[in-house]
């Protein structure tokens, strides 16, 4: 009895040992397709891995495509992926792909053929894949699988290097020209920007004719850097003013933006020694929609018939529409924001315009602080290094040479 | 105190952000996330200041009587009767009073506005196409042929004038508006970088 055992063990071993050498590519192949009499193949050098500079959720699978497969869907109507978390068996649909297909990645749930239920992708598990080739003529040949592989999320996106390289080395200029800036005091050159100049002049002829002056902040919300950059015009149109009694108007277009705009009003009335001229009507909110806002704010230019008219901040289809209005009224304008579509409109109907990046350069214009100055350098600096870069790699790229190409592309 | 605790906030906090973008981490991308979730809660909070200072402004108008204070009334009719039926039961549903005032009132003075954007961008035209000096007649020149290339009576007069189009929309035209994102870009990172040292404080009601 016990010799009869040991025989029935030997026999299930060779059974199973012939079983895990049997070639995993021939699963379930069928020897020929009977309507094209090409081979049934099944995809091949299946590979499975974790999806790189990723939060985990992902894997990737790349495979070859059988040799009757030339994406038209003739032969191969396309792909099945299968995902299991048993290299054997459970094997469950995660994705149904068209034919010519070579790669997916894999971050959706599994629907259970039974039960309906659909199972997701869980982060840090193992799972095996498969790939079934669906034939035009019913077949399904279903490749070898590939695992155990694990969704592992990644601290660093090595594909930005180039913009990491990019922000240290920039953090580092403006680092430095501000110590240089420190040392040199405000002598720093920085080129008259002629709309900046022109806004004491503006403020002044408000003055003399008794009129308003109004500051629109624009619909950018108090995150945006053109806002930003506007509370320091601000800050500088609010001291003036209080200077020179002048009434000024700041209908804003968000509530967040007000609040930090009667912040930075009541300081520069503070500061210019007129803190009773300071009154929260000068500052308040008129509506978050945009054309609502525009119709409130061209109504204040018609009814106060504010002799000076300024727009700094980020705008949107109602630059033509409040800067219009401002030029039909006869009021002096100047503006400035860093959306390049609404520049040909303010360029059009202000009289003066800071295009660009010259609305950021504002602070340090006005405030003539060497910090600001010696970022505003460093920021020159880095434009220069960019000119040079791009007229490289355009010379480089004619030559064939596209190293630098690959030096500077971020892969996301 | 008063100064140096928001301006460490910010620092912080920028700094943290900066280093988030680098990192696809689940743990970063929650940070991030909750940041912007914070975001949305004081802009939620900061409403109620806004609609009080907007009904205040508009309330000491009709007070005062100043000019044109029967908008203002119109204003604060408008504001409590969208603010009363808003709290409605199934106000968003189609057919109610609320929606049909949205509809038929908002909506309708709402693209007025719009479309007064055509006859505006009519007169700055005209304005901007006078050839007073060479650079206005190359700017007048090349007005012409775009608008002439983007129509079919370009091709009827020429079949050059929509190439040509082209020409100036892809080259001189793409040319001026890179330079112009480029230095956006830089000055966008320089400022970023001014806050987050503490430089820059305007943000904050200072200069």
């Amino acid at each position: 009895m016990q010799t009869s055992g040991y025989r029935q063990a030997f026999r299930i071993l060779i059974i199973v040992m012939l079983w895990a050498a049997t070639p995993a590519g021939s699963l379930g192949v069928e020897p020929e397709d009977a309507g094209t009499g090409l081979p049934v193949i099944p995809p091949m050098n299946l590979v499975a891995a974790d999806t790189p500079n990723d939060n985990g959720n992902g894997i990737t699978l790349r495979w070859d495509c059988p040799p009757g497969d030339d994406g038209s869907g003739a032969v191969i109507s396309g792909y099945v992926v299968l995902r299991s978390e048993n290299s054997r068996e459970g094997y469950l649909e995660t994705a149904v792909l068209g034919p010519g297909t070579a790669k997916y990645i894999d971050n959706g749930p599994a629907a259970d053929p039974v039960t309906g239920e659909k199972i997701h992708f869980i982060r840090n598990k193992p799972y095996y894949y498969r790939v079934a080739a669906r034939y035009a003529s019913g077949y399904r040949a279903v490749s070898g699988a590939s695992g155990p592989v694990q969704g592992r999320a990644q601290w660093f996106h090595d594909g930005k290097i180039p913009v990491l390289t990019a922000t240290v080395l920039f953090f580092a200029l403006v680092i430095l020209y501000i110590q240089k800036a420190r040392l040199q005091g405000s002598e720093l050159y920085v080129r008259p920007i002629a709309g900046m100049k022109e806004i004491d002049n503006a403020i002044g002829r408000a003055t003399e004719m008794g009129r308003p002056i109004l500051y629109v902040l624009g619909l950018g919300s108090p995150e945006d850097i053109a806002t930003i950059a506007s509370y320091t015009i601000l800050a500088r149109v609010a001291r003036k003013t209080a200077e020179y009694r002048t009434e000024l108007i700041v209908p804003c277009n968000e509530p967040i933006v007000m609040t930090i705009a009667q912040e930075t009003v009541r300081n520069a009335y503070m500061e210019a020694g007129h803190p009773d001229a300071y009154s929260d009507d000068m500052v308040f909110f008129v509506t978050s929609m945009q054309f609502a806002y525009v119709a409130a704010v061209n109504g204040l230019m018609l009814r106060e018939k504010t002799a000076t008219n300024c727009y700094f901040g980020k705008f949107y289809a109602e630059s033509l529409l409040l800067s219009e209005t401002g030029n039909i009224a006869g009021s002096i304008q100047v503006a400035g924001t860093d959306e390049v579509a609404q520049l040909p409109f303010f360029v059009t109907t202000c009289d003066y315009t800071l295009i660009g990046e010259e609305l950021y350069a504002a602070s340090a214009y006005l405030g003539r602080d060497p910090l600001l100055l010696g970022a505003l350098k460093a920021q020159d600096f880095a434009k220069a290094l960019v000119m040079i870069l791009i007229v490289a790699g355009a010379v480089l790229m004619s030559f064939g040479i596209d190293w630098l190409l690959e030096i500077i592309t971020v892969r996301m | 105190m008063k100064r140096r605790v928001p301006m460490l906030i910010v620092s912080i906090t920028g700094f943290l952000l900066t280093i988030q973008y680098f990192s696809p981490h689940p743990a970063s991308e929650m940070f991030y996330n909750n940041a912007l979730d914070w975001l949305v809660i004081i802009g939620i909070f900061a409403m109620p200041l806004g609609i009080y200072s907007m009904v205040r402004i508009q309330f000491h108008k009709v007070i005062r009587r100043s000019t044109g204070w029967g908008y203002s009334v119109i204003a604060l009719i408008s504001l409590f009767t969208m603010l009363g039926l808003g709290y409605t039961d199934k106000c968003l549903e189609n057919g109610t009073f609320f929606m049909k005032l949205f509809e038929y009132v908002y909506i309708p003075i709402q693209a007025t506005m719009f479309s007064l954007l055509a006859f505006y961008i009519a007169s700055a035209a005209y304005r901007a196409f006078r050839a007073r000096n060479l650079l206005a007649t190359i700017v007048l020149t090349s007005a012409v042929i775009v608008m002439l290339g983007r129509v079919p009576i370009g091709w009827a007069i020429h079949p050059l004038i929509p190439w040509l189009a082209d020409w100036i929309m892809n080259n001189p035209n793409m040319a001026a508006q890179r330079a112009i994102t480029i230095g956006l870009g830089l000055g966008a990172a320089s400022t970023a970088m001014k806050i987050v040292l503490g430089i820059e404080r305007s943000y904050m009601g200072m200069e």
